[in-house]
């Protein structure tokens, strides 16, 4: 079984594997692709790990982010602006895979754009430009199968969201397709809006554990280093979006245009996020 | 030769992830799905309890003042000279059109599941002002998402809602009109998951909403099918109806779809025309996607990203249509044809001089196909449109197509 041999080798695996080992949990930045346009995009992105960032969850701008708050539609419609396409966000990940060979990515989005191009192309072409993993926001397990089986075939984790009104009787399905690591959306909602509570991630987090040994992933209403340092102490990564997407927002003036100095800005406060987390000791 | 029957019934409903062929399905967010599937057991268990059944029966009866007539549209007959039209009055009903059937069914299904907070999208207002009604009726709080610029061309229906004690929010995002209505009302559920019942006005979103909407506006095909054999003996040759998302054209098809005999037609709003790109016909002029929960055609660009629909009529400008109707195109049981905003407006003029019935910018599109095929039928063809909604609403729309101000 040469397929499960190479997940099991992945970035992902590996880098989690070497977070346990230093018995730290993980922090996860997300970014929209060409946000707030290609060039501030590629600075952001290629400073990420530096920053500290263990896995980069890189958006793929949808025109209509149903499970998106003003935030994160904000930034997809900044990189629209750009008529960024799938090609171009799988592009931004060939370049990131010269200089990073290391970083798991993982490409965040939902699917309408993944069906137009065709599920075995996307599948076909990540797996080329070097990403690691998917999350499709709007692809629950029952509607997955006409994707999974591509990317299963390309050696990509499927990576599945679980929320707090997935009950036990629903869990081992999402859990059957899911690999790399599962992804707890710590508040019922859209991003960015509510904060996550520590107490309600702690026994939720508990009750993933019952059905899986995956690393557990928490975003969704971590807005801050405290809460991300607070969060992380109970599971495997904390995922920060919104907070850092508002602050390119926060940087850019009238015409979209960002000042000077931006993307250090940004890179500065995920460097605060990271730290934060990094402090979590388990 | 013996005529093909097709193997199975075009009314035989979706499989039980709610596909219906390779349209249709569960297309949202893991937290919304746990509510979907509440949502199809209660629904499931409703439609099989012949209490919750006598109950609505006697509210379509004595609230929203069913059965509404067929009506033999003589002047409109005579002016075309062909096929004798028959027009199916839903805007005689009480909220002036179709939309009060759905909602009467799912304000008595969230109260059954004791859900005290009703949200609904709306697009010409017609779905949001019969949400706000049934609301009313019933006690419960009702929150309406309607695009800015919906409001602003629809504001007789904005301030009825305001009257029925419903807060109407408007939403500015993308377009500003159904599609970011329905993302909008879409985040409010998933942020509000424990005492919100979410109200969808057309036949599409994610299963089980296409079939539910459906079984409860296809009560306007069963009378319509009892109406028709009374007063001519015989079914109809033709049906007509606009669709946008769907709701009322799959309300007055679905009785029929197994009836070979009667061709069916629904109508698209053609905008400025199928060869600009201000239109809202998403099977004449898009292609398969998935949006607001289930695959279905859509208008959108080679990169998968929705793009704007345009229609004169706020209820079509919708840049997706239900998935039975998606299936049924691609089935080829229902033919789908694009009327332009001019076309329409010709029809509701000469509807409103004719008949003395100002139809509504939506079924405008309806009329404006049968205007065009009436002449070239025979006199004992018998057309059957559906006339879903009156046209008050639309009157500052049509001044302004007239160039007056009001």
């Amino acid at each position: 079984m040469n397929a499960v041999a190479d997940i099991t080798q992945s970035r992902i695996t590996r880098r989690f594997a070497k977070l346990k080992a230093e018995k730290r949990p993980g922090f996860v930045a997300f970014v929209t692709a060409n946000d707030p346009n290609p060039e501030t995009f590629r600075e952001i992105f290629h400073g990420l790990p530096q920053a500290g960032a263990d896995v980069i969850e890189v958006g793929m701008p949808f025109s209509d982010p149903m499970a998106d708050g003003p935030s994160i539609q904000a930034s997809s419609q900044r990189s629209l602006k750009f008529n960024t396409s799938l090609k171009d966000v799988l592009a931004a990940v060939r370049d990131f895979r010269k200089l990073d060979q290391d970083t798991p990515i993982v490409l965040m989005g939902y699917y309408n754009p993944i069906y137009v191009m065709g599920p075995a192309k996307f599948a076909e072409q990540a797996a080329a430009a070097g990403a690691d993993g998917v999350i499709v926001v709007d692809l629950p397990p029952e509607e997955a199968e006409e994707l999974d089986v591509h990317l299963r075939a390309n050696r990509l984790h499927f990576i599945f969201l679980t929320a707090p009104t997935s009950s036990d009787e629903r869990l081992p399905a999402i859990i059957a397709r899911a690999s790399g690591f599962l992804y707890y959306v710590a508040v019922a909602g859209i991003t960015g809006t509510k904060s996550a509570e520590e107490f309600a991630v702690k026994d939720a987090v508990a009750r993933l554990r019952r059905h899986t040994s995956l690393p557990i992933a928490v975003g969704f209403g971590i807005r801050t280093p405290d809460a991300a340092r607070t969060i992380a102490h109970h599971c495997e990564a904390a995922v920060v979006g919104s907070a850092i997407v508002d602050v390119i927002a926060q940087g850019l003036n009238q015409e979209g245009q960002p000042a000077p100095g931006l993307s250090q800005k940004v890179l500065g406060f995920a460097k605060s996020l990271a730290d934060a987390v990094h402090a979590a000791q388990h | 030769m013996s005529k093909v029957e097709p193997r199975n019934s075009f009314r035989q409903g979706v499989d039980e992830n709610g596909h219906f062929g390779l349209f249709g399905g569960r297309y949202v967010a893991e937290t919304l799905m746990p509510l979907i599937l509440e949502l199809d057991k209660a629904y499931e268990a409703a439609k099989a309890d012949p209490k919750f059944q006598a109950e609505l029966t006697d509210l379509h009866k004595h609230y929203a003042g069913r059965p509404s007539p067929l009506y033999f549209a003589a002047r409109l007959t005579a002016h075309h000279g062909g096929a004798k039209i028959y027009l199916k009055r839903e805007e005689l009903n009480h909220t002036g059109s179709h939309k009060i059937n759905n909602v009467l069914g799912q304000i008595m299904l969230a109260l059954r599941m004791g859900k005290p907070r009703v949200i609904a999208e709306t697009g010409a207002g017609q779905h949001g002002v019969a949400t706000a009604t049934a609301c009313a009726r019933f006690g419960l709080k009702c929150i309406v998402y309607m695009g800015a610029k919906d409001i602003e061309r629809q504001k007789p229906n904005v301030f009825r809602m305001r009257l029925l004690g419903a807060e109407v929010r408007s939403v500015d995002k993308g377009t500003g009109t159904l599609k970011d209505a329905m993302n909008e009302a879409m985040r409010d559920w998933v942020a509000n998951v424990d005492d919100t019942y979410y109200c969808i006005g057309t036949a599409a979103g994610p299963h089980p909403y296409p079939t539910m909407v459906r079984d409860f506006q296809k009560i306007i095909g069963e009378e319509t099918r009892v109406q028709i054999l009374e007063a001519e003996g015989r079914l109809p040759d033709t049906i007509v109806a606009a669709v946008g998302g769907g709701s009322n054209a799959i309300g007055i098809f679905h009785p029929f779809l197994d009836d070979a005999s009667v061709k069916i037609y629904g109508v698209e709003a053609a905008g400025r025309g199928m060869n600009s790109t201000a239109h809202a016909a998403s099977i004449s002029g898009g292609s398969p996607g998935v949006l607001h929960g289930n695959r279905t055609y859509l208008l959108q660009d080679e990169n998968g990203q929705i793009t704007d629909a345009h229609s004169i009529s706020a209820g079509l400008d919708y840049p997706g249509i239900g998935p039975e109707h998606a299936w049924l195109h691609q089935q080829g049981r229902v033919t789908y044809v694009p009327i332009t905003d001019d076309e329409a407006l010709a029809s509701f003029h000469l509807c409103s001089k004719l008949e003395g019935i100002l139809p509504a910018l939506e079924c405008a599109h309806a009329l404006a196909y049968v205007d065009k095929i009436a002449p070239t039928l025979p006199k004992d063809h018998i057309i059957v449109l559906n006339l879903s909604g009156r046209g008050d609403k639309d009157v500052f729309t049509v001044a302004e197509a007239m160039g007056e101000k009001l």
